[in-house]
């Protein structure tokens, strides 16, 4: 079935209403996925996401959607792990076909160095419940027969890990399935209400200033990809926070199909087919720190130079689109969600280029925090005070950070 | 493509420059010495609009320079400070 044939959504739009139990501020995945989990899980349906665009405009509509667990660390691995959990069962409790497809997802290794890297990643994968066994290049090629094992004569794939939960699904699918869900119990969403102040009475946060108008708040949630760090400035919060472009691209579609994920540290590019046939492919953030959403025809020369060394197929594809996105790049490379140590005021940001996976886990946890008041043990580990406390969560577990 | 312009070899694009973070910019509302220690080496200011940062002209002068630098844009954006 066309993608775009069954789009029968429930969505159902409110006037604001002057004030609200719980603001999010930003109504992409994050943003949603907090106010479904607070509404189904939580029964707190008082609660408004305020949205500067329309509803996953912002980088839930410009991710890769690929989905996995096979990090660097100890508590992210079990995070992801519990994300990519709650994405198996998505379809059937919300009801809305996401396209989750499991795939499984190759990481591919070129030298001794990233061999030793990849065997120690593994078993902590393993250890920590995210299924990944490591494959010779004979077996890699037997997962996916388009790999060119000798990397374009550059690049030997000399093995690679195999992950075998990876998946990945729709990404405006899984941001409407969560629209749909909270706004079936009351939750308010508003688009094209761009927050422009916080209200504050004395060091708390009390509400949202809008573009509409002021809305008071029992509690302020920012869930804003890209723009955190001015929204965290109106409350005099400080993040370790660098916002960097991230681009990618899609091919035609390419007939033969393609099974797995295609993931590489080495070359900093993953590669992996949509659900439309088309191939899709990335690579890492930007260097220079940016809000623009300009594309470079620089990062489609070098991205194609790399991913043909692999797959050799893709010469014969052209590229239909490429687009940006703005990802907020912790210096940690974790997430940061919780408690900013200004009484009213949340945040869930740092989510980079690994925000998509973690849409349902960081909604679940985040709502539980909001709902119980206690931190979850699951994002106990990523509070913005574990700067303070010395404790940074470095982890280059994703393809473009390393 | 992004380009900086290098006081010593001119406009020259942005691969051959490794960035070195902004220059660190504590604000005075924070009087406590730990915690200005902490803003120091962890926070940002991560503008959306002109900043002043550090980059090494890797394949160029081999020199570090301070760049002021828009980053609402991404054309060519930067001036030497």
């Amino acid at each position: 079935m066309n993608e775009f044939v069954e789009t029968i959504l429930a969505l159902q739009w409110h006037p604001p209403k002057p004030s609200y139990d719980v603001v999010i501020i930003g109504a992409g995945g994050h943003g949603l996925a907090t106010a479904y989990y607070l509404a189904t899980r939580h029964g707190i349906t008082n609660v408004a996401v305020l949205e500067a665009s329309y509803i996953g405009s912002g980088n839930s509509g410009r991710n890769t959607t690929i989905i996995r667990a096979n990090y660097g660390i100890p508590e992210s691995i079990r995070f992801y792990q519990h994300s990519l959990e709650l994405y198996r069962s998505l379809e059937d409790e919300t009801g809305c076909w996401i396209m989750h497809s499991t795939k499984g997802l190759l990481w591919l290794a070129h030298t001794e160095s990233a061999m030793r890297a990849e065997r120690a990643r593994c078993l902590l994968n393993v250890a920590c419940g995210a299924e990944t066994v490591m494959v010779t290049p004979e077996e890699a090629r037997t997962i996916c027969p388009q790999l060119d094992l000798s990397g374009g004569g550059r690049y030997p794939v000399l093995g690679a890990s195999y992950h075998v939960g990876a998946a990945t699904a729709r990404h405006d699918r899984v941001v409407w399935a969560y629209a749909q869900g909270a706004m079936r119990k009351g939750v308010d969403v508003l688009q094209h209400t761009p927050v422009t102040g916080l209200l504050r009475d004395g060091e708390r946060v009390t509400g949202v200033q809008t573009a509409n108008g002021p809305i008071s708040a029992g509690l302020v949630l920012s869930a804003v990809g890209g723009n955190v760090s001015t929204i965290a400035a109106m409350a005099d919060v400080r993040l370790p926070i660098r916002t960097h472009p991230l681009q990618a691209f899609v091919t035609n579609a390419y007939a033969q199909g393609f099974g797995p994920i295609i993931s590489d540290t080495e070359l900093f590019c993953y590669v992996s087919q949509t659900a439309r046939g088309q191939m899709l492919m990335g690579a890492e953030f930007d260097p220079q720190p940016s809000y623009s959403l300009g594309s470079s025809f620089n990062f489609l020369q070098s991205c194609s130079a790399k991913v043909t060394h692999l797959l050799p197929f893709l010469r014969d594809l052209r590229i239909l689109r490429q687009w940006t996105g703005i990802c907020d790049i912790s210096t940690d490379f974790s997430p940061i969600m919780g408690e900013t140590g200004v009484p009213g005021f949340l945040v869930t940001t740092g989510w980079g280029t690994w925000g998509f996976k973690a849409i349902p886990a960081g909604g679940e946890q985040m709502a539980e925090l909001i709902a119980t008041g206690r931190t979850p043990v699951l994002l106990e580990p990523f509070q913005l005070d574990r700067f303070a406390r010395d404790l940074p969560m470095a982890d280059q577990g994703s393809t473009g950070t390393r | 493509m992004p380009e900086l312009d290098c006081p010593n070899c001119g406009r020259r694009p942005i691969e051959e420059f490794t960035f070195g973070g902004e220059r660190p910019t504590v604000p005075e509302r924070i009087t406590d010495p730990l915690a200005r220690d902490v803003d120091y080496a962890w926070m940002h200011d991560n503008p959306n609009g002109l900043t002043s940062e550090r980059w090494f002209h890797a394949a160029g002068c081999r020199r570090w320079l301070k760049i002021r630098r828009n980053t609402s844009l991404n054309g060519v954006v930067a001036e030497p400070d």
